[in-house]
């Protein structure tokens, strides 16, 4: 029998089992996202050119803008995943909103990472505690991975509610909290958003694009893998309890049968 | 509703009240921090009096963490949860009512710390109506944050740690725009404290509504 | 190529988590789809019968 692989048919396969989360079409994204991240990086360090002040540093742009583009769609979905749970005690939703928050997390991470290290060449500091959208996202990543570490306590219905509570808050506070870090200090060594004021050079407005592509077609892939991991487990906790069921029901039986075989 | 809200607030505060926590340990507490940001900053005047503000709101979270974790294990803790809610009071009386109980005392020690920095720090307060107005607005703010997280964690295994963690980040806001308005009210930065007791006022206000409304579901289903 | 160290490091660092979270996912969905029978593995979409 041969090894199982993402992407195989069933015939493949163990009897009766399917070997993973992966199927043909997840298969080929992931290709495609593989050669996509190749692309970008001989995009980025060889085709796109360098900065007047900053020189080779702008390279960063290609990782770290689509991570922060990527951290608001994912915490959006699930922020949105949070209000169906909630509202329709959609068990779909609430596999979207677990399985964003924790690529989110992820994304939200890699964003404050590149970000300090793109900033320790160019503003001479690693981090600066005036900027808005450093301090933001910061917030940002403790509040999820608060959620996280909610998730992780328990798989039942209720550990959702309390998880998509979080979510809600989450939410409603992040314009709150934008808003006080804006006035905090006035100024800021963030650059304006690159994409809106077109100054980039048509080159490096491509292969920014091209990234965010590439990370959006990442996400999805991962969604797509997490969602099922997620749905997994849910089948095996209710499988467990079934079981349990059917065992229990099964020694009723046994017990109840007449001892001596005679018939009632 | 007012009524309950009136009598879950006052069971709680005579809870408070009989026990002489916050009295007998919780202030105390307040004040030791106050005094180990002295020790820690070398007791320098010129220092003490930037952080000031900042030093006593971290104070006030930490306070807050204690004041939401006792307010929570009243029910918790002899598994009175269920019994709030067969009581027939409205989840978002029992919010309301828990949350003017943690105000309450977070008040009575914001009071006790605002003696604190006057004696220990040397502050010199220029605006009376802005410091007692922030003290104000914000803890309602910390008190709805808190007692809604608080539910959120009461039935979960590792609460004490789970809920600073949770907390915290949401009160961010609070700590920025309080500290800064202290620091208008306290004379040391030209800023405009108003303008950041509306921010306050506004987390205030969105924080208690979607508590209102979180606290019920938190309450029957958790 | 100038600051090369911290180009090489932040984006070893994005590309490096995300292939090791990819495989972990992969791996971890490998792990539970054989605990669970196929019967129950139904899906959000019907692309793989």
């Amino acid at each position: 029998m041969t090894k199982p692989m993402a992407g195989d048919s069933i015939e493949q396969t163990p009897v009766g089992k399917r070997a993973s989360t992966g199927s043909r079409a997840t298969f080929w994204l992931g290709a495609v996202v593989a050669l996509g991240v190749v692309a970008l990086i001989l995009l980025g360090f060889f085709a796109a050119p360098e900065d007047d002040q900053q020189q080779d540093a702008v390279r960063m742009i290609f990782v770290h803008v689509p991570s922060a583009i990527l951290t608001y769609i994912a915490f959006g979905a699930t922020a949105l995943g949070s209000v169906m749970w909630l509202w329709k005690r959609s068990v779909w939703w609430d596999l979207v909103a677990h399985s964003a928050a924790e690529i989110g997390v992820i994304f939200c991470g890699l964003t404050l990472a590149t970000g300090s290290i793109w900033g320790r060449p160019t503003w001479n500091t690693y981090w600066d505690w005036g900027d808005v959208r450093l301090v933001t996202t910061l917030i940002l990543f403790l509040i999820m991975v608060g959620y996280l570490s909610v998730r992780s306590m328990g798989d039942d219905d209720a550990t959702a509610t309390r998880a998509a509570v979080i979510g809600l808050i989450a939410a409603v506070n992040l314009p709150i909290v934008n808003r006080s870090v804006e006035w905090w200090f006035d100024r800021t060594l963030h650059q304006k958003s690159s994409l809106t004021d077109g100054n980039l050079e048509d080159l490096t407005l491509f292969t920014l694009v091209f990234g965010i592509v590439v990370w959006i077609l990442f996400f999805a892939w991962a969604m797509i893998h997490r969602f099922r991991v997620g749905w997994l487990e849910r089948e095996l906790r209710s499988g467990d309890l079934d079981e349990a069921i059917a065992a229990r029901r099964a020694e009723a039986l046994i017990d109840s049968r007449p001892q001596n075989g005679a018939s009632s | 509703m007012l009524s309950d809200v009136r009598l879950v607030a006052a069971k709680d505060l005579r809870i408070e009240y009989r026990s002489r926590v916050t009295v007998s340990q919780v202030v105390p507490f307040a004040g030791l921090v106050l005094v180990l940001f002295g020790f820690a900053l070398d007791a320098n005047p010129l220092v003490l009096q930037t952080a000031t503000s900042g030093l006593f709101w971290v104070t006030v979270m930490f306070v807050a963490m204690m004041a939401v974790q006792r307010s929570t294990a009243i029910e918790t803790n002899d598994g009175a949860r269920r019994a709030l809610l067969l009581a027939g009071i409205e989840p978002a009386a029992v919010f309301l009512g828990k949350l003017i109980a943690v105000a309450v005392q977070l008040l009575v020690v914001e009071v006790v710390l605002v003696a604190g920095v006057v004696v220990l720090y040397d502050a010199r307060i220029e605006s009376w109506a802005l410091l007692l107005s922030t003290c104000l607005v914000a803890t309602i703010g910390i008190a709805g944050a808190g007692s809604v997280l608080g539910a959120l964690v009461a039935g979960v295994r590792a609460r004490e740690t789970v809920l600073p963690i949770l907390l915290l980040p949401v009160l961010a806001p609070v700590l920025i725009g309080a500290t800064r308005a202290f620091d208008d009210a306290l004379g040391s930065v030209a800023v405009d404290g108003w303008a950041w007791l509306g921010l306050l006022a506004g987390f205030g206000a969105i924080n208690v509504v979607l508590g209102a409304f979180a606290y019920g579901v938190l309450l029957e289903e958790t | 190529m100038t600051h090369l160290g911290y180009l090489l490091v932040g984006w070893g660092l994005t590309i490096g988590s995300g292939v090791l979270y990819s495989v972990h996912l992969v791996r971890r969905g490998r792990t539970l789809a054989a605990r669970v029978s196929t019967s129950r593995q139904r899906w959000m979409t019907a692309d793989d019968q």
